[in-house]
């Protein structure tokens, strides 16, 4: 491809779909690079959302996102189920690189790319990973059925994990380092008064034990000190997210905890001609509907950027 | 174009255990977006090296004696199977180069 497109979205999502939803209708003929096994983004492992405006009842994430998908190839973006996996965005035209070796050039990038779940950071999590460990409770709640497991966090997504397992397993102990619960008041309630659900507060997991697979973890009181073990046989692992900016770092600026920065009450960053959205760029509010937001401002900006350009 | 082919308890040992080239079995269910994402690639795999390694796929909610066999709690889950032992396992979907790569030694 040697001619220089007007703009690539990289990522898709709730920012990166309405991006594209806005720039196709702008007729700005976007690209969006979906990921290959991304695409859709952090919802395509969720249930219910049931917070998104317009949805009285409640929409499955899957569904959530293939209807923004629908909505974007609607207006003529340009639907790409394939990874950026390198970028170089000083210039003028900006040259992207696929996951299948083509190049792509455009005058204007939004990044959409997202965060990923974050890890505890122990070997043995790492080495247990798919045997017994787990970050997708959708995915792999059904292999813990009548068996008791644990989920590790305290924000919305620990909850929403540890109670969609107890349609599963006999119990779910769930351990948070500190003494009361980050998730938004409903769902901390729900998660509460759930008799499947136990408690283990200002705890935190210092090893996981086993073979071959999960059978314990080490635990810590983060208050005393005291070191315990107890019997699991699965460990979901819910305590947050970092941005992807693997592929952007060292040529844009991000702040101190990875995330892109952009200039005050825009999506622009530090480099002429590109813009970022959704969760890289959001520390506080990381929501389907923040996302979704600051995908349309992008799309906006970029335009806006195209039209003197 | 040749696509990654169903197999079920039934025919398990026949397709798998007693293939005489080397089998991927991609452990996976209807429910789980990171399947629904590995599997148009298996389809390509299947189809451009097809003749070097078999690929087929066993949903674990119709086969789960299966799955539990093999120790299974994480989907997608890809088990290449040679003489009928498990000689690589790849946990969690993967772009396709890298599943190329984790596979270079069957292909």
């Amino acid at each position: 491809m040697s001619e220089v497109e007007n703009l690539v979205i990289v990522g898709s999502g709730p920012s990166g779909y309405t991006a594209a939803i806005y720039a196709a209708r702008a007729q700005l003929n976007p690209i969006i690079y979906e990921g290959s096994v991304t695409a859709g983004g952090a919802l395509m492992n969720t249930t219910e959302v049931e917070n998104f405006p317009g949805f009285i009842d409640g929409i499955m994430g899957p569904d959530l996102m293939d209807a923004m998908r629908k909505q974007a190839k609607r207006f003529g973006a340009n639907l790409i189920t394939d990874d950026i996996v390198e970028m170089d965005l000083s210039g003028p035209v900006k040259v992207l690189k696929d996951g299948s070796g083509n190049t792509v050039k455009a005058k204007a990038v939004i990044l959409a790319m997202g965060s990923a779940y974050r890890e505890i950071g122990l070997e043995n999590e790492k080495r247990l990973s798919g045997r017994g460990v787990s970050w997708c409770a959708t995915c792999d709640g059904f292999f813990f059925r009548d068996q008791t497991i644990a989920v590790v966090g305290g924000g919305d997504s620990a909850v929403e994990e540890a109670t969609f397992l107890t349609k599963f397993a006999s119990k779910v102990v769930l351990i948070h380092r500190r003494d009361s619960l980050r998730a938004s008041k409903i769902m901390a309630e729900r998660a509460l008064s759930n008799p499947k659900i136990e408690m283990l507060w200002n705890t935190e997991v210092i090893d996981v034990l086993g073979a071959e697979k999960v059978e314990a973890l080490s635990l810590k009181n983060t208050v005393t000190g005291e070191v315990s073990k107890r019997d699991f046989t699965g460990l979901f692992v819910a305590i947050g997210h970092d941005p992807r900016n693997e592929l952007v770092k060292g040529q844009i600026t991000l702040d101190a905890e990875g995330y892109v920065v952009v200039e005050n009450g825009s999506t622009r960053t530090n480099l002429t001609g590109v813009f970022a959205c959704g969760d890289l760029v959001d520390h506080t509010y990381r929501q389907a509907i923040t996302a979704a937001g600051t995908g349309c401002q992008s799309a906006l900006d970029a335009e806006k950027f195209l039209s003197h350009h | 174009m040749s696509a990654a082919t169903p197999v079920t308890t039934a025919n398990f040992e026949d397709v798998v255990l007693k293939s005489s080239t080397p089998v991927l079995v991609d452990f996976w269910a209807e429910w789980c977006g990171p399947c629904r994402a590995v599997g148009p690639i298996l389809d390509q795999i299947a189809d451009e090296h097809g003749d070097k390694i078999k690929i087929v796929k066993l949903n674990t909610d119709e086969e789960s004696a299966i799955a539990i066999k093999y120790g299974i709690t994480s989907i997608p889950t890809l088990n290449v199977f040679v003489n009928g032992e498990v000689v690589k396992t790849i946990i969690g979907a993967k772009p396709k180069p890298a599943l190329l790569k984790e596979l270079e030694g069957f292909i």
